[in-house]
């Protein structure tokens, strides 16, 4: 059992005595660090193949029909049948489009989806990067796609693109706030910014039992965060506003889809070491603790996708700023209360009170929005 | 051009949804003046669909035109074939046996069930629900169209209706088949209710969007579920009442305000009263003869006649001159989802874009009716 | 429809020559000039306040549009009007003023069958395309229409 728990940590200790034989050690380094490069690039490459084909499978159970079964068994290599169809589509490009920015756009998409995974703790010890500023690091590097998104728009030279492109920014930076607000609930539990510090926190409890709530704000504005249903509207395709990347297409076109769907990935692996644990679980070997959480959490925002309508984007806003903010503010608050009140109490005590202080806040938001609601004049249908 | 108070000149931009929609309506237009994200005007060009129907009817005998008429609302093709044959048998002053029009009554009201089914998935789909829900309608709209194959031999373009009476016999196994498929449907529609009518997004994104007050519904010659919605109590089932409706009993839901909640909420009702008419259709159908002996070259006597019966979309009328020959002299078709566009426009005002596709998915169009 | 909203009609518009026309549908045949007083009349007045049907028929030796009035409030019996306009110049007033749903169902009988309707707000083709020439439901254009898509123009 331990040898599997600590499979990959071996095997690397293993490799580096092997190569210091006969290379010097910053030759050792060297390789190793590129190992790890690889080998996180091959791990998102073989999720997106995964993640695509449950997807499509999990759509179709969703709407009680099959998913794709032709293209190999259970239907695994569609994704091999897609990247070819993508592979060899003409690359169009406008006449008038701005070369450069068209062009670079699509790259620099899907570069910080790669970089946040360096601060990504897989396993005990399985981290490339320990920074001690693990959460800010990610913050920081995943307002990039921002930037990515805006030269899309503004490099296909339409107007509807730009416009397209200047609502998914407004969103993602409206949706960054609440992210990083419930997040620093978190931080505070533990006093630090490093992920793997902020995962072996959590070797006794969880803290989505300490921080429900935070856990929500959480996930629903990193549902925002990536564009998804039920807040996928800029890049919707009923929609007459264009999104960003109708211009695109071809392998620039696959960049961005990549972008969106390792994105979520991401962000629910992030949610699952903030609040679930990490790699933190009995019995199976710590690696595939987190797959599993991650893909929970994955699934979560699959279910989400596929049965809710979209908002429209001044709803979105309003949900945003008008709601998750201040709810976030006031967890803030109540969270540093209460850990203040129950210093030196033990952990029990400390679970309770913030369950406690948690349905308190709930309950009052219940409150404030059934009494609205009750003031609403009730439209039903008179048969 | 608008001058604010700031000294900002603010223009006017046009955006073309054109006739390849996302939305699953068909080949439509729509030419859209916005000012920022708000609907200044709205203006449908339709007509990518018309293959002159009218003057194909012209052509063809009284008799071959029930076809035709199958494809004109291309979903509900059995109440097409009603409203034809019965202005035709108005014509001719042609009875119809009871057992012919029980069975009439049940394939429109099954129709129906199918139409409101397909309108409410093509809502939701347009609103964002990614296909859910219009799959779930389309699993039990394949029993229906189970059972209209049985009947006819054919799962849309039915051609199951002639003058005096209806093509073929109901085969044995059908009223078995047809009273699982009616106990069946209220436990779907009540599972689609649970999902959808309570949903905050729907009720946000639906609610006060392309509210249509009553007197501009009746000015605007709106007829169907958009104009019940609007709280106007006209069902053609009621107030000219055809065929054997008179036997059943029914309510016509009515909406209070007028807007998208309240047409896809009357839908929901029209659905669970056409199974109420089905069960007492089930009940009383009485055994007889399907139709009536026509002369082999039929020629309906001169005239002219109006007929319109309550289609799932609207009032749907067949107007008819006839000059004593074998072919009508003028065939014209009062398409309900063609006249209900005229209220488009003034529905869009004042919305923002992404309210248009919901206000059109509310009026529930079929293209082959808009443009005949 | 009984006779009796024609006699009252008649009373209403002494001058105008109305017609009552036996048939299956009896119908009210009206005079292109008098037509909109009497739309105006029967919308407001009598409580005719909706429009279900605008058709343009083609005859040898006249044009007519058949417009088919309905209440809606008030549940009466349904109203024909039948109204003629001459083969050269066939134009009728619009009653788009007085039931705006009359709006389409004008543009498609001027698109269809080519009479004008005086007063419309715009008035265009609406099924066929701008620069369409000729008008299908005309009984001298012929069922194979006068040019197929994509054919050289006539010169």
């Amino acid at each position: 059992m331990a040898f599997l728990n600590d499979l990959f940590v071996n095997l690397s200790k293993w490799l580096s005595s092997f190569l210091a034989q006969f290379l010097p050690t910053w030759a050792v380094e060297l390789i190793m660090m590129l190992l790890t490069i690889v080998s996180l690039i091959i791990f998102v490459l073989v999720t997106i193949m995964f993640i695509n084909w449950l997807e499509r499978k999990t759509v179709g159970r969703f709407q009680d029909r099959y998913g794709p079964n032709r293209v190999g068994p259970l239907g695994i290599l569609q994704f091999v049948a897609d990247a070819i169809k993508m592979f060899t589509k003409e690359d169009i490009t406008p006449a008038n489009a701005d070369r450069a920015i068209f062009n670079l756009a699509p790259v620099i998409v899907v570069v910080p989806t790669f970089l946040v995974l360096a601060v990504l703790p897989f396993g005990r010890g399985m981290v490339a990067a320990d920074l001690n500023i693990g959460f800010l690091y990610i913050v920081a590097v995943s307002s990039l796609t921002t930037i990515a998104i805006l030269l899309a728009g503004w490099g296909s030279r339409n107007k509807y693109s730009l416009l397209g492109g200047m609502r998914v920014v407004a969103q993602m930076i409206s949706y960054e706030v609440p992210m990083v607000l419930s997040a620093l609930g978190v931080i505070m539990l533990t006093g630090s910014l490093s992920l793997v510090s902020i995962v072996e926190g959590q070797s006794r409890v969880p803290f989505i039992l300490l921080q429900p709530l935070g856990f929500l704000i959480y996930f629903i504005s990193a549902v925002a965060e990536v564009n998804r249903a039920p807040f996928d509207l800029p890049e919707a395709e009923s929609e007459i506003i264009a999104g960003y990347h109708t211009e695109y297409s071809g392998m620039k076109y696959a960049m961005f889809l990549l972008a969106e769907y390792i994105n979520a990935f991401i962000v629910s692996s992030i949610a699952a070491t903030l609040f679930l644990g990490g790699w933190q679980g009995p019995l199976l070997p710590p690696y595939l603790w987190f797959i599993l959480k991650a893909y929970g959490i994955y699934f979560l925002l699959m279910w989400l996708r596929f049965t809710l309508p979209r908002l429209r984007i001044d709803q979105l806003m309003g949900l945003a700023w008008k709601f998750l903010v201040p709810l976030a503010l006031v967890n803030l608050l109540v969270m540093g209360l209460v850990m203040t009140l129950t210093q030196g109490r033990g952990l029990i005590t400390l679970v309770l009170a913030s369950l406690v202080a948690n349905g308190l806040i709930v309950a009052a938001v219940v409150t404030i929005y059934g009494f609205a609601k009750w003031r609403r004049k009730t439209m039903r249908v008179a048969t | 051009m608008q001058r604010m108070e700031t000294g900002l000149r603010t223009e006017t931009i046009t955006v073309n949804m054109g006739p390849q929609h996302p939305s699953t309506h068909g080949v439509f237009r729509m030419i859209v003046t916005l000012d920022g994200e708000t609907i200044v005007d709205l203006e449908p060009v339709m007509g990518y669909l018309h293959r002159c129907q009218e003057k194909i009817g012209e052509r063809n005998t009284y008799l071959q035109n029930i076809p035709y008429t199958d494809r004109l609302d291309y979903i509900c093709s059995m109440s097409n074939n009603m409203a034809y044959v019965m202005a035709v048998e108005k014509l001719a002053q042609i009875e119809v046996p009871e057992r012919a029009e029980y069975i009439r009554i049940i394939m429109v009201e099954l129709t129906r069930i199918v139409n409101h089914m397909l309108a409410i998935g093509a809502l939701l789909n347009d609103l964002g629900c990614f296909f859910t829900p219009m799959l779930y309608g389309l699993r039990e709209r394949e029993r229906i169209l189970d059972l209209f194959e049985m009947a006819s031999g054919s799962r849309m373009m039915c051609n199951y209706m002639r003058f005096g009476g209806v093509r073929y016999d109901l085969p044995p196994s059908f009223m078995a088949e047809l009273k699982s498929v009616v106990a069946a449907l209220p436990a779907f529609i009540d599972e689609f209710e649970r999902l959808l009518t309570e949903n905050e997004i729907v009720l946000v994104r639906c609610r006060g969007v392309g509210v249509l007050p009553p007197e501009k519904a009746i000015a605007y010659s709106c007829t169907g579920p958009l104009l019940r919605a609007s709280g106007v109590d006209y069902d053609i089932r009621k107030v000219d009442s055809y065929s054997i409706y008179e036997r059943f009993d029914f309510d016509v839901p009515l909406g209070r305000n007028g807007d998208v909640y309240d047409r896809y909420l009357v839908r929901i009702g029209e659905m669970r009263q056409s199974l109420r008419i089905l069960e007492q259709a089930i009940e009383g159908i009485p055994e007889g003869e399907i139709s009536v002996k026509l002369p082999r070259v039929f020629k309906p006597p001169e005239g002219d006649v109006y007929h319109r019966i309550e289609s799932p979309k609207g009032e749907l009328g067949f107007y008819l001159v006839s000059d004593g020959s074998t072919n009508p002299y003028r065939y014209k078709i009062r398409s309900p989802t063609f006249i209900n566009l005229t209220v488009l426009p003034e529905l869009c005002k004042g919305h923002k874009v992404a309210d248009v596709v919901a206000i059109l998915g509310s009026i529930d169009i079929v293209l082959g009716e808009v443009d005949r | 429809m009984s006779k009796e909203i024609y006699e009252r009609l008649a009373k209403e518009f002494p001058e105008s020559s109305l017609d009552y026309l036996e048939g299956k549908d009896p119908a009210i045949s009206v005079n292109a000039d008098d037509l909109f007083e009497m739309a105006l009349h029967l919308k407001e007045k009598e409580g005719y306040d909706y429009l279900s049907a605008v058709t343009g028929v083609d005859y040898p030796d006249r044009f007519e549009v058949v417009y088919h009035l309905y209440s809606m409030r008030e549940r009466k019996e349904p109203l024909i009007l039948k109204v003629s306009a001459s083969k050269e110049e066939p134009e009728v007033a619009s009653v788009t003023p007085i039931w705006p749903g009359a709006n389409f169902q004008e543009r498609e009988v001027y698109d269809l069958v080519g009479i004008r309707f005086a007063g419309h707000p715009k008035l265009t083709r609406i099924l066929l395309w701008e620069g369409y020439e000729g008008h299908p439901l005309r009984k001298d254009f012929p069922i194979e229409g006068h040019r197929a898509i994509g054919q050289e123009e006539p010169s």
